[in-house]
C-alpha cells in the first residue's frame, strides 16, 4: 500500500479545519470539525478520521496550531526561571520602557516570569566579545536547584552581549542541560543571537514559557496518531510561513505563535498565483478580526518582529499581518463624539451576532450584512444554526445605530457596512499603498468566514484590479499547510563597517550556516524536491539606529564590498528616496533562511466535484438586496455548482456550506479554471 | 457653533486617512533618523495645521505628546513671518528651531511646509525632531547651568531651507557648521524632508479624491467634536476652585525650589487656569515659554480625557491666566533647555488638582523627570563620543491597578536605546540595568517601580552631566496615595569630599563637569511613581505578592522627601 495521503489541518478557536489531498490521485477532500478546548488533539484526530479513511495512507500531517497563540494571550503557559548575568534580571520587565497607550497613564504589565525566578549569577562579556568575567559552574547549579526548587518546570539562559561572544552562555548551557531534569532549557542565543537585550531576552523567555505546553500536545498527537496506527512525518507551520519538524518545533516553540494565520496566507498567494495573480492582498475575517497581509511579486512579506500583546515581543521572522478589529462579530455602535464606529467589543461565535438569537443584543457587522439582503437567513453558515433572525437584527439597529443618527434601518445597516469596509480598506492601504504599491496591480483574496461578503466593496473602495474568492475560502488555512516548504532561519550580529568588512569570513560563515540549516530541515524526513537559501543582511548609516533589510543573491558569488555596497544603495534608495553618500554604512546582522521545497500541490484537484452545465441551473432563488440607498432583485446561487466560464452579474449572492460571496451591482463574478471567483468592475 | 454639515460615514473615513497620513509622515521619519533620540525615543511628531491660524488639525499617533499642542505656534510663527516679509510659495519649506516662537527648546528643529491648491495655502505639514546637537556649552544641549539661550545652542528664526523646490545649501553648512555632530543633523534633517515628501504626496492623493471643500469641512468638525466633548465633560464636574502647588527642585543655579502652582476654576463647561502664584522666571534653564505651558496643559487634559480627538478643539473651553513675569512665559534670551522638567511638573500638578473633582479619572504622579544623562569624551584614535540618553521610572498607581514598572515621561511615547547598542557604540558598561525596590510609593494601588543604572567608563576619562528632578521632592500620590521615592544619583570621584569615593550633586539633581576616570561608575535612581487610593485597603495577597517578587523588601523605607 502505498502512502500518498498529506493532510493539512487547520485547529481554530471554534472549528479543526482538515484537508486531505492524496498525492497519488489529486482527490482532495475536506471536514470541519468541533476545536476540543483543552486538549486539541482530540479534535484533531476527529478531523483526519473524518477526511480520510485509511490512516496508514497518509505520508504526512502538516499542522497549523493555535496551542501557542492561546497559551500567550492567555497565559497559560508553564512556570519558567531565567538565569541572567549580575545586574540585568529585570531586563525582560523593564521592557524598552513603553506604555501601552499614547493618552493616559494607565498602563500594566505582568511578565511571563515572575521576578523571584529571574535568579542572577556573576559572569560578563563586554561588547567587544571580551570575556571580563567567566562563568562560575557552581553559581550555575545553585541557580538551577533554586528555580527547580521554585517549581519552575522550563527555564531560559540569557547572559548581555551573548550576542558578541556565546563563550559564558554555551558553558552556562553545558552545565545547566547536565542537571535540569527535562529538555525545557532555552538559551538566548540558540534561539536569537542577535543584538538587542530586551528583545532577545524576551523571545527566549516565551520559548521557555511555551515550550512544556507546546511539546507536551505535540507529543500526545504523535502518541495518538501512533495509537491509531497513524505512522505519519507531522510538520508543524511556523509564523513565517514554513514548515519544520516536530522535534525543531518542540525545542522552538515560540516560532509557531502565528502558525494558524500565516497558513492561511501561504494558500492565498499560491491560489492567486495559480490564477495568474501575483500581487495580492490576503484579508481573512473571522468572528472578531480582519487580518490584512501583502503578497508581492508571488512573495509573502516577512517581518522581522512582533508583538503579541504589550510588552510580549518575539522576534523571529513572520508573516506580516495586520489585525484590526472588524469581524463578523464586532458591535457597531455610536461613540462619544457621535460618529458611527464599529469594534473593537465583538461578540464573536458565542453569542455571536443577534440574528444568532444566542443572548446577544448589540448590532454586529453580520446583522448589517443580513438586514440587506447579502446573507442567506435560511442558509446558515456551519451546522450550529438552522435560521437567521432577520426581524431581531433589523430591530438592533434600528435602536442602536438607525434612531440615534436618524435614518432608516436599511440606511444604517448599510453605514455599518461601509464602516467597517472603510476599517478594512484602511488597513489594507497602511499595508500596501502606504509602502509605495499601486492598488491597482493587486487583487483582493478574501477568506475566512465573512471575507467573501465585502471583497467587491474593497474592490472599488481602493481601486484594486480584483477579488479572487478561493474555491474554499473557509478551509484555506488547512489548504496552506498542505502547501507550505520547510523553512530554517538563523541571525547572526556582525556590526562591522563596511570598509572594514572581512567578506572571506562572511562568506565562510554564510556557508556554515547553510550547510547546518540544511541538516536541520534533512532531519525532517518529510519529502523535499530542492534547498535554496535566502541571504539578507541588515545595514544602516553610521548613526542611524534602524536598519534596512539588504538582499544578498545567493549565487552572487564571491562577496565583495562593492558588491555589498550597491546592494545597499539599491534598498536604501527603494525605502527613503535619498542616498547620503559621504556617511559610512556599518553592516548590523546577517539573516539567513533556508527553504527545503516540498512537493508542488496540484491545485487543479481542489476544483473537481459535479457541475451543472449551466448558470441558471444554479439558481437556488430570488433575494431582495439593498445597495447603495436602494433594494435591487437578485438571486442566490449555488456556487460549488458553477460551470467554468460561468459569469454572473450582481448583485447577487453565491453560496456554499463554508461562506457566502457578495457580489453588488455594477460588478461581475467568474469562474476560472481552477473554481476561483473573480470579481470584477463590469465593462 | 456654527458647524458644517457632513454625513457622519465620509466623516468616519477622512478621519482615519487624515490621521494615516500623519502616522505614516512619523514612521518615515523614525525609520529613517540617525540620532536615537528621534529614531528609538520618538522625540518627533507630524501634523496637519490650519492655513490661518496654524491650529492643530490632525496629529500622528506615535510623535511626542508634547509637541501635539506645541506645534501649532510653531506653524504659528511661519504664518506671522509669511504675513510680515511675503514670498510663500508652492515647495517652500521653512526650518527653524526658535523656541519662544515655537515653544519647548532649541535642540527641537521644526520643518514647516506650506501646501498649495488652487495657488493658495491649504494648510501646512510640520515635522519636529529632536537634533542630536546643536551647538551651545554642553554636547547634547541639556546645559543644567546655562542663564542664556546663547549657552545653550544656535537659535535659528523661521527661515527658507527650500525656495520654491530648491534645496538652499548654505542654510544646510550655516546649520551644520554648528553642531558637533553634523553627520547626525544632516541624516535627521534629510529624514524630516523625506516625512514631508510623503506627508505633500499623500495629502494631494486625499485632496484630489474628495476635494479641498469635504476635506476642510471634515478638519472642521472633528475640532468641533473635540470641543464639544471637552465641554460635555467638563460641565460633568462640580464648579468651584481648585489649588494645587507643586515644586522643581531647583534651576540648576542656584538651590533654591520653584513653585508651580494651579488655581483650576470649573465653571459649567469651561475651565480656566490660572498660573498666577507660580515662581517668578529664574535664572537657570528650567523656564518654559508661554506656547509650552499652553502646550503641556494640552497634554495633561489629555491624559485625564483620554477619549477627546487629539486637535486644538480640546483647548478650546479652556483659559489660561499666565502673567508675564512668570517662569511659565519666559521669552529671549532666558534659558529653556530643561523645559522637559518643568512640563512634567506641570503635568504632575494637574493629576493633584483633578483628584478633587475626577478621583477616577486621574493616577498618581509618574516619576517626573526626564534624567537627561551624558557621558562624553574622546576615543585613544581622537574621534569624539557622546553618549545622551533620556531614563525611564515609575508610572502612578491607577484606578485599574499598580502603576507600570519603568515606564516612559507622560509627555513622549519613546523607548529606551538597549543597553547593548549602547555598549557597542560607546566605551561603557553597565553593571546594572535593574528595577529599584520600594521606590513605587504606596497605595491601593501602588506606583510602579523606578530603575536603577549604573555605567562603568572603559576609556581613559570621559565628562558627565546630569539635568533631572525629583531629587528632593518625590512624586505624589493622589487620592490618598503615597509619594513614590525621590530622584538619587551618584558618581565616583577622588575629591576629599567624597564619601568612600562616591559623590553626589550639590544641587542634587544636576550638575555638569562631573569628571570620570577608567573603572568609574555614575549611578542614578530614578523615582517611582505616586500611590493611587489608600494604603489601608492593599490587600494582603497584594502586599505578600510585592514582597515575594521583591518589589518591596522587608526592611522599613526610608523614603527622602
Amino acid at each position: 500500500m502505498s502512502k500518498s495521503v498529506v493532510i493539512g489541518v487547520d485547529v481554530g478557536g471554534t472549528f479543526t479545519d482538515i484537508l486531505a489531498l492524496d498525492e497519488a490521485t489529486g482527490e482532495v477532500r475536506v471536514a470541519k470539525v468541533p476545536s476540543t478546548r483543552g486538549d486539541q488533539s482530540a479534535g484533531f484526530l476527529n478531523g483526519i478520521q473524518a477526511a480520510t479513511d485509511d490512516l496508514g495512507a497518509v505520508s504526512t500531517i502538516i499542522h497549523g496550531t493555535t496551542v501557542a497563540t492561546n497559551a500567550l494571550l492567555e497565559r497559560k503557559g508553564a512556570k519558567a526561571g531565567i538565569i541572567t548575568t549580575a545586574g540585568f534580571r529585570d531586563v525582560l520587565e523593564m521592557r524598552r520602557r513603553d506604555r501601552p497607550t499614547t493618552w493616559g497613564l494607565w498602563g500594566q504589565f505582568t511578565p511571563v516570569i515572575e521576578r523571584q525566578n529571574r535568579l542572577e549569577v556573576a559572569e560578563r562579556t563586554l561588547a567587544s566579545g571580551e570575556v571580563i568575567r567567566a562563568v562560575d559552574a557552581d553559581e550555575i547549579r545553585a541557580a538551577a536547584k533554586t528555580l527547580l526548587e521554585q517549581g519552575c518546570e522550563a527555564v531560559c539562559l540569557f547572559f548581555i552581549n551573548g550576542y558578541a561572544n556565546a563563550g559564558n552562555e554555551t558553558k552556562a548551557a553545558e552545565i545547566l542541560r547536565a542537571v535540569w531534569p527535562n529538555e525545557h532549557v532555552s538559551v538566548a542565543t540558540e534561539i536569537l543571537p542577535e543584538i538587542r537585550e530586551f528583545e532577545r531576552c524576551s523571545t527566549a523567555s516565551l520559548n521557555a514559557y511555551l515550550q512544556p505546553v507546546v511539546a507536551n500536545y505535540l507529543a500526545r498527537l504523535e502518541e495518538r496518531l501512533a495509537s491509531e496506527g497513524a505512522p505519519a512525518e507531522i510538520l508543524i507551520v511556523q509564523s513565517n510561513g514554513g514548515v519544520m519538524s516536530v522535534d525543531t518545533a518542540k525545542v522552538l516553540p515560540v516560532r509557531t505563535a502565528l502558525s494558524g494565520p500565516a497558513a492561511g496566507v501561504v494558500a492565498a498567494r499560491q491560489i492567486a498565483s495559480a490564477a495568474g495573480f501575483e500581487n495580492v492582498i490576503t484579508g481573512d475575517m473571522g468572528g472578531t478580526s480582519f487580518d490584512v497581509s501583502l503578497v508581492a511579486d508571488g512573495q509573502n512579506t516577512l517581518t522581522s518582529q512582533a508583538s503579541i500583546d504589550f510588552g510580549m515581543v518575539i522576534r523571529t521572522p513572520m508573516i506580516e499581518m495586520t489585525t484590526i478589529g472588524a469581524g463578523g462579530g464586532s458591535i457597531a455602535h455610536i461613540d462619544e463624539t457621535g460618529l458611527l464606529d464599529i469594534g473593537p467589543q465583538s461578540a464573536g461565535s458565542d453569542p455571536g451576532p443577534v440574528c444568532y438569537g444566542l443572548g446577544n443584543d448589540k448590532p454586529t457587522v453580520t446583522d448589517a450584512n443580513l438586514v440587506l439582503g447579502r446573507i442567506d437567513s435560511r442558509n446558515p453558515i456551519g451546522d450550529k444554526l438552522t435560521r437567521l433572525d432577520s426581524e431581531a437584527a433589523a430591530a438592533a439597529i434600528d435602536r442602536h445605530v438607525a434612531t440615534p443618527l436618524g435614518i432608516s434601518v436599511q440606511e444604517a445597516a448599510e453605514a455599518v457596512i461601509r464602516v467597517a469596509n472603510a476599517k478594512m480598506a484602511g488597513a489594507i492601504r497602511l499595508i500596501s499603498i502606504e509602502r509605495g504599491h499601486d492598488p491597482k496591480r493587486f487583487a483582493a483574496m478574501p477568506f475566512g468566514g465573512g471575507g467573501a461578503l465585502h471583497a467587491g466593496a474593497l474592490v472599488r473602495e481602493i481601486g484594486l484590479a480584483a477579488a479572487i474568492v478561493p474555491r474554499f475560502p473557509g478551509v484555506n488555512s488547512a489548504l496552506g499547510c498542505v502547501m507550505s516548504d520547510l523553512r530554517h532561519d538563523e541571525v547572526r550580529t556582525l556590526n562591522r563597517m563596511l570598509d572594514s568588512l572581512d567578506c572571506g569570513a562572511l562568506s565562510d560563515m554564510i556557508a556554515e550556516i547553510t550547510a547546518a540549516s540544511q541538516e536541520v530541515i534533512r532531519r525532517s524526513r518529510a519529502s523535499i524536491e530542492g534547498l535554496h537559501a535566502i541571504i539578507e543582511l541588515d545595514m544602516l548609516y553610521l548613526g542611524q539606529t534602524h536598519a534596512v533589510a539588504v538582499p544578498i543573491p545567493p549565487d552572487a558569488g564571491a562577496l565583495s564590498i562593492e558588491i555589498i555596497r550597491a546592494a545597499f544603495d539599491a534598498s536604501y534608495r527603494r525605502a527613503y528616496g535619498r542616498l547620503l553618500d559621504d556617511i559610512p554604512v556599518r553592516v548590523l546582522n546577517l539573516r539567513l533562511s533556508v527553504i527545503g521545497q516540498r512537493p508542488h500541490v496540484d491545485i487543479a484537484g481542489l476544483a473537481r466535484g459535479e457541475r451543472a452545465d449551466t448558470v441558471e441551473a444554479c439558481h437556488l432563488a430570488e433575494q431582495r438586496i439593498y445597495a447603495d440607498g436602494d433594494w435591487h432583485d437578485g438571486l442566490i446561487i449555488d456556487r460549488l455548482r458553477l460551470p467554468e466560464g460561468a459569469i454572473v452579474n450582481g448583485p447577487c449572492l453565491l453560496v456554499q456550506p463554508d461562506a457566502t460571496t457578495y457580489v453588488d451591482p455594477g460588478l461581475v463574478a467568474r469562474v476560472d479554471k481552477l473554481g476561483n471567483i473573480i470579481i470584477e468592475e463590469q465593462g | 457653533m456654527n458647524s458644517p454639515k457632513m454625513d457622519p460615514v465620509t466623516l468616519a473615513i477622512l478621519k482615519g486617512r487624515l490621521e494615516q497620513i500623519a502616522d505614516e509622515m512619523d514612521a518615515t521619519l523614525f525609520r529613517s533618523a540617525f540620532n536615537p533620540i528621534i529614531a528609538e525615543a520618538h522625540d518627533a511628531s507630524h501634523g496637519i495645521y490650519d492655513a490661518r491660524t496654524g491650529e492643530t488639525l490632525v496629529q500622528g499617533k506615535s510623535g511626542l505628546p508634547i509637541f501635539v499642542g506645541v506645534m501649532a505656534f510653531a506653524v504659528k510663527a511661519v504664518i506671522d513671518r509669511v504675513a510680515r516679509d511675503g514670498g510663500v510659495s508652492d515647495g517652500d519649506v521653512f526650518i527653524f528651531n526658535d523656541p519662544y516662537d515655537g515653544g519647548t527648546h532649541l535642540s527641537d528643529f521644526r520643518l514647516v511646509k506650506p501646501i498649495f491648491r488652487d495657488g493658495e495655502v491649504f494648510c501646512y505639514l510640520a515635522s519636529v525632531g529632536h537634533w542630536h546637537d546643536v551647538g551651545g556649552n554642553v554636547p547634547g544641549n541639556y546645559n543644567p547651568q546655562a542663564t542664556e539661550s546663547f549657552q545653550e545652542g544656535m537659535l535659528i528664526p523661521p527661515v527658507k531651507l527650500f525656495e520654491a523646490g530648491v534645496l538652499k545649501s548654505d542654510i544646510v553648512a550655516i546649520l551644520s557648521a554648528n553642531s558637533r555632530l553634523p553627520n547626525s543633523l544632516y541624516g535627521d534633517m534629510n529624514a524630516q524632508i523625506n516625512a514631508l515628501d510623503l506627508g505633500h504626496q499623500r495629502l494631494s492623493d486625499l485632496l484630489d479624491e474628495y476635494g479641498e471643500s469635504d476635506v476642510s469641512t471634515a478638519l472642521t468638525l472633528l475640532r468641533h467634536r473635540a470641543d464639544r466633548m471637552m465641554r460635555d465633560h467638563l460641565a460633568a464636574l462640580p464648579d468651584g476652585t481648585i489649588s494645587v502647588e507643586d515644586y522643581l527642585d531647583n534651576d540648576g543655579v542656584s538651590d533654591e525650589a520653584l513653585t508651580l502652582a494651579v488655581d483650576m476654576t470649573i465653571a459649567g463647561d469651561r475651565l480656566t487656569i490660572d498660573f498666577s502664584r507660580s515662581s517668578a522666571a529664574c535664572a537657570g534653564p528650567v523656564n518654559i515659554s508661554r506656547s509650552t505651558t499652553i502646550a503641556a496643559t494640552y497634554v495633561a487634559l489629555k491624559h485625564i480625557f483620554t477619549d477627546v480627538p487629539a486637535n486644538a478643539g480640546v483647548l478650546q473651553p479652556v483659559d489660561f491666566v499666565i502673567p508675564e513675569d512668570s517662569f511659565l512665559s519666559v521669552t529671549a534670551p532666558k534659558p529653556v533647555g530643561g523645559y522637559t522638567e518643568t512640563i512634567l511638573r506641570l503635568i504632575d500638578v494637574m493629576f493633584q488638582a483633578f483628584q478633587h473633582v475626577a478621583p477616577e479619572r486621574v493616577n498618581g504622579c509618574a516619576y517626573g523627570t526626564i534624567n537627561a544623562l551624558s557621558l562624553a569624551g574622546h576615543r585613544r584614535d581622537g574621534s569624539r563620543w557622546v553618549m545622551f540618553s533620556f531614563f525611564g521610572g515609575g508610572h502612578g498607581g491607577h484606578p485599574e491597578g499598580d502603576g507600570l514598572n519603568h515606564g516612559n515621561a507622560p509627555i513622549s511615547t519613546a523607548t529606551i536605546p538597549p543597553l547593548e547598542i549602547l555598549e557597542a557604540a560607546y566605551p561603557v558598561a553597565f553593571t546594572q540595568w535593574a528595577l529599584r525596590p520600594d521606590s513605587g510609593g504606596e497605595g491601593q494601588h501602588r506606583g510602579g517601580l523606578g530603575a536603577v543604572y549604573e555605567i562603568e567608563l572603559l576609556e581613559e576619562s570621559a565628562t558627565a552631566f546630569l539635568f533631572g528632578e525629583r531629587g528632593k521632592f518625590a512624586p505624589p500620590g493622589v487620592a490618598g496615595g503615597g509619594a513614590g521615592a525621590a530622584n538619587r544619583f551618584y558618581f565616583n570621584s577622588d575629591s576629599p569630599a567624597a564619601e568612600n569615593g562616591r559623590d553626589s550633586p550639590p544641587l542634587v539633581s544636576k550638575m555638569t563637569g562631573i569628571s570620570l576616570k577608567r573603572g568609574q561608575r555614575v549611578r542614578l535612581e530614578t523615582p517611582g511613581g505616586g500611590g493611587y487610593g489608600d494604603a489601608a485597603k492593599r490587600t494582603d495577597d497584594q502586599k505578600q505578592r510585592d514582597l515575594a517578587q521583591g518589589y518591596v523588601t522587608t526592611v522599613s523605607r526610608d523614603r527622602a522627601s
